[in-house]
């Protein structure tokens, strides 16, 4: 076990990003031009860092999947973006915010790195009203604001149901800016495949695959920021993006990087279930909803079973055989408990029989109450784009009747470890945005990720980069011809090859499936040791039957979309697996891992200090060998530990 | 369901295109309308065929990524919805339908139902932002914006570059593109500072990158998935005009 080195700067909380930033190291000026930087992704971590770097004068590469940086994952998130403007003057501060998020993730998180998101929070709305972003307004000119799950203050900044999408959009113009200026360079349609370490250990380079002539392409510079996102489609059905993947975290995980917590997982209370088994991803409804929508089951088991059947309607259900479980159980917090214990919630009672929809597995979602409260329009105003979303989908109107919602993926809160400069162990290999594990412990509050991702990109990354780039302008150029450029190529190639030669009969969303069903059963909304045990064995199974019997057509050379997909699977059946070891070594519960054996009487998450408040940073040994655990104890210096409580305020 | 399809399949660039016939069976009509892809491309690897290419990532409407030309329309039949949020439902059994890709000069098919559109990117790299720098801006509240206008360019900065607009002009314009981004900055007090240039630059790159005129049928407006209102463009020349005079 190698002893872990944070990094946190000396001092009182509130002073120590000010303390880092006036001793970090600079770049001369005149010098930027001559060092590289790579960035992978243009999300809302990897967008905003590429342009913030460019504009500093580094000369930086940046990379996405997509044929545009502006179709990353990010633009998909709905419901908005958390600061602590205290704008509602109803006692925001950034204390508060970083209490929140601390005890949101069920005292999982490192407390410095959460803070510092706080205190960078207010300079993200800032920044993006200046690049135009045109979030929602009072009849005042002055900007509104709404509440999310896990927290009693309204601190939340959105843009209809599309904060993402105008966000995103905010970090591309910046980047489509620094791309004409000529200090960053685009390439999209590419996949990285790989990470090229040097033999004196530092990240300089990266494989990728060109996703339309096939080619295999090296680059190389002085550091490399990965900022590719989550892992939450390993589970095949999630909220994700279809081309959302975990391939470039774990290719630098086999390359020594370690990685942090990856049983955290969160499943968001508020998606449309499951409806067949084609069905190739799942739509997320916006927490927001949960601000002026009330969830309840039928109270009698009877009733539930009829509304199943379709012989009753929900609205025949009277007032008082309704079940608002999360009001009568969270009675302080109600229906904006946070995320995994209202996911929790909604399982425990369609597990004890008193779930709607055809499948049993649903709960209703009703904003009955505001549409009279409120009128049809105001209501219509608020949700109206994710109203049409859901009949589009489901084609039930969502005035009339309400909702049905259940848990689904959503957000990968581990990811590969980082110090306080978001530095992996690999010294120049820096990760941000959902990549990293993040400042969010073992559960993210909503709107939250999205703020750390911008926090990353425009405001902390450029500055820790630069920390570790100021004695690099000796290294000069470097090239792609050393042999450890010419070694993981040949590597990556290998990996082509053999996926072509398998010439199995399967075809490789088959296989995606099947690891999804495990990885729902056994390592999802609640886990055991049998369970989890049992997981890893099928998982391994899994493994083998895709590399004995998969099926990946035409050949490598041009567009061949069996064969990305191939790749990324091909990953996720191995990070599977150290996400159901992580989760079985984890011998409590904390935030979204859900461990059975580890309760209270009442089903609240039992967690264990004494013995888990650790981050758990995953060492890869080599093929066939156990991975190693390192250990980042955390210390809470100004924060309390206690037990999560949503029941009283 | 069953449904006889006829797919635009071309393998490269330079290569020619032709259209081929399948069919699918027993498709449910909850099933998305590339769920129905899916299926289709799940038999053809199957029996050793080539699936068939086509652009998708988020399926929920908003990256703007799917983009298929079906039955005559962008995105299909369905007002204001994009192909991934198409569902079979809106097709009837034993129906024929058919799918070719956005086809507009500054366009380029790539392979099958995928074509290049980074001239959207270039037009964008030609001033659709506010030159702001990270750091050093005033407070968020420091100008308020009227709702009106806060809403209005909200409206217009919806459109999520699909490029069906253009797809759907006889004349290949990107009038529709371009204007809901001009429009959004114009709206907004920050984006006025360079709302000259930025018209006159965007424009111009949109020109000469082969995107025709615009002639007012408003063809873009009645296809497009995220109903970007063609008033857009009448702001647009007024400030192009208006950018020209002085
Ligand atoms: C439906 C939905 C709604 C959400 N709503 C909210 C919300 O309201 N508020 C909130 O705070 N959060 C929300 N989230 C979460 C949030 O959107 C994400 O956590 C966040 O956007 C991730 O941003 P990112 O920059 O880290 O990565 P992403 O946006 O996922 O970007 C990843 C980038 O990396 C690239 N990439 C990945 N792998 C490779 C590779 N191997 N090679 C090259 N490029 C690669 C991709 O092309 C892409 O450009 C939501 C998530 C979903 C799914
Ligand atoms: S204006 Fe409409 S059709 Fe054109 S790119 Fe934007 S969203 Fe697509
Ligand atoms: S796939 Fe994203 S808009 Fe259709």
């Amino acid at each position: 076990m190698t002893k872990i080195n944070s990094k946190i700067p000396e001092g009182p909380i509130a002073e120590k990003w000010t303390r880092y930033k006036e001793h970090q190291k600079l770049v001369n000026p005149a010098n930027k031009r001559k060092i590289e930087i790579i960035v992978v992704g243009t999300g809302l971590a990897g967008g905003a860092a590429a342009a913030s770097l460019g504009e500093m004068g580094f000369s930086v590469k940046v990379f996405c999947i997509q044929d545009s940086p502006r179709r990353a994952h990010s633009i998909a998130a709905q419901g908005g973006i958390n600061a602590a403007k205290n704008y509602p003057n109803d006692g925001d501060t950034i204390y508060r915010l970083f209490y929140d998020t601390v005890k949101g993730g069920d005292y999982r998180a490192r407390e410095s790195n959460t803070y510092r998101l706080a205190e960078v929070s207010n300079n993200i709305i800032d920044q993006c009203v200046a690049q135009g972003v045109p979030f929602a307004r009072e009849y005042s000119g002055y900007l509104a604001n709404r509440s999310f799950g896990g927290a009693l203050v309204s601190r939340t900044f959105y843009a209809r149901g599309q904060t993402g999408q105008q966000l995103l959009l905010g970090a591309y113009g910046a980047l489509s800016k620094e791309i004409k200026r000529g200090s960053v360079e685009l390439f999209t349609r590419r996949e990285m495949l790989d990470l090229v370490v040097m033999k004196d250990g530092r990240a300089r380079g990266i494989i990728v695959r060109n996703l339309f002539t096939g080619e295999l392409e090296r680059y190389s510079a002085h550091a490399v920021l990965l900022a590719t996102g989550g892992y939450g489609n390993v589970y095949f059905l999630s909220t994700n993006a279809m081309t959302s993947n975990g391939s470039a975290a774990w290719r630098a995980y086999k390359r020594g990087a370690y990685f942090a917590n990856p049983c955290y997982v969160q499943i968001h209370p508020t998606c449309i279930p499951v409806h067949g088994e084609y069905q190739s991803k799942l739509t997320l409804m916006s927490e927001s909803l949960r601000n002026d929508g009330r969830i309840w089951v039928p109270k009698k088991k009877e009733d539930a079973e009829r509304i199943r059947k379709k012989e009753i309607r929900p609205r025949d259900i009277a007032e008082e055989d309704r079940d608002y479980y999360l009001e009568r159980r969270y009675p302080a917090f109600g229906n904006l408990a946070p995320r995994d214990v209202s996911s929790r919630a909604a399982k425990e009672r369609c597990d004890a029989g008193y779930g709607v929809g055809p499948t049993g597995l649903a709960v209703f979602l009703d904003l009955k109450d505001a549409i009279v409260r409120l009128g049809k329009d105001v209501i219509k105003a608020r949700y109206g784009n994710l109203f049409d979303m859901y009949q589009r989908i489901v084609d039930d109107d969502p005035y009339e009747t309400p909702m049905m919602i259940y848990p689904a993926i959503h957000y990968t809160m581990g990811g590969l470890w980082v110090d306080y400069e978001l530095q992996s162990n690999i010294p120049g290999l820096f990760v941000g945005g959902e990549a990293n594990f993040s400042d969010h412990g073992a559960n993210r509050l909503g709107a939250s990720a999205i703020m750390q991702g911008l926090s990353d990109g425009y405001f902390v990354l450029p500055y820790t980069m630069q920390n570790y780039l100021a004695d690099q302008i000796a290294v000069g150029t470097i090239p792609t011809d050393s042999p450890e450029f010419d070694d993981t190529e040949k590597d990556v190639r290998a990996r082509i090859d053999k996926l072509m030669a398998v010439n199995g009969k399967e075809t490789v969303d088959y296989f995606h499936k099947k690891l999804g069903h495990v990885m729902w059963d056994h390592v999802g909304m609640a886990r055991n040791k049998a369970g989890l045990e049992e997981g890893i064995k099928m998982i391994q199974e899994v493994r083998k039957e895709f590399w004995s019997n998969v099926r990946v057509p035409g050949n490598p050379n041009g567009i061949n979309i069996e064969l990305e997909k191939a790749l990324r699977v091909s990953d996720f059946l191995e990070l599977g697996e150290l996400m159901a070891r992580d989760a079985l070594h984890r011998e409590e519960s904390a935030g979204g891992h859900f461990r059975e054996e580890y309760q209270t009487p009442d089903g609240e998450a039992m967690r264990n200090d004494k013995n888990f408040m650790y981050v758990a940073a995953w060492e890869y040994p080599g093929d066939d060998k156990e991975p190693i655990l390192n250990k980042e104890e955390l210390n809470y210096e100004f924060i309390e530990v206690k037990t999560r409580n949503y029941k009283t305020a | 369901m069953d449904l006889k399809l006829k797919i635009w399949r071309q393998a490269s660039r330079n290569e020619k295109g032709q259209f081929v016939d399948y069919e699918v069976h027993n498709i449910s009509p909850d099933t998305s309308f590339l769920e129905m892809i899916d299926i289709l491309n799940d038999e053809l690897v199957e029996k050793g065929g080539d699936p068939v290419a086509f652009d998708h990532d988020c399926r929920e409407g908003i990256c703007g990524m799917c983009s298929m030309f079906i039955n005559g329309h962008p995105h299909g039949p369905e007002a204001a919805t994009t192909t991934c949020q198409l569902h079979m439902r809106k097709f009837k059994d034993g129906e024929t339908i058919v799918i070719e890709p956005w086809r507009a000069r500054p366009f380029p098919v790539i392979k099958d139902l995928v074509v290049d559109r980074s001239a959207f990117d270039e037009i964008i790299r030609a001033g659709g932002y506010i030159s702001t720098t990270t750091g050093g801006v005033p407070d968020a509240n420091a100008i308020p914006i009227k709702k009106v206008n806060a809403d209005l360019a909200m409206d217009a900065a919806a459109c999520i570059g699909c490029g069906a607009c253009v797809a759907a002009c006889k004349n290949a314009s990107a009038m529709l593109f371009v204007s809901a981004k001009v429009s959004q900055f114009a709206l907004l007090p920050q984006g006025k500072v360079e709302a000259k240039d930025r018209v006159k630059d965007m424009v111009a790159k949109m020109d000469e990158l082969g995107f025709g005129n615009c002639t007012n049928t408003y063809a873009c407006e009645a296809e497009c998935p995220k109903e970007i209102s063609i008033t857009n463009i009448a702001r647009m020349n007024r400030q192009f005009i208006g950018a020209k005079l002085g």
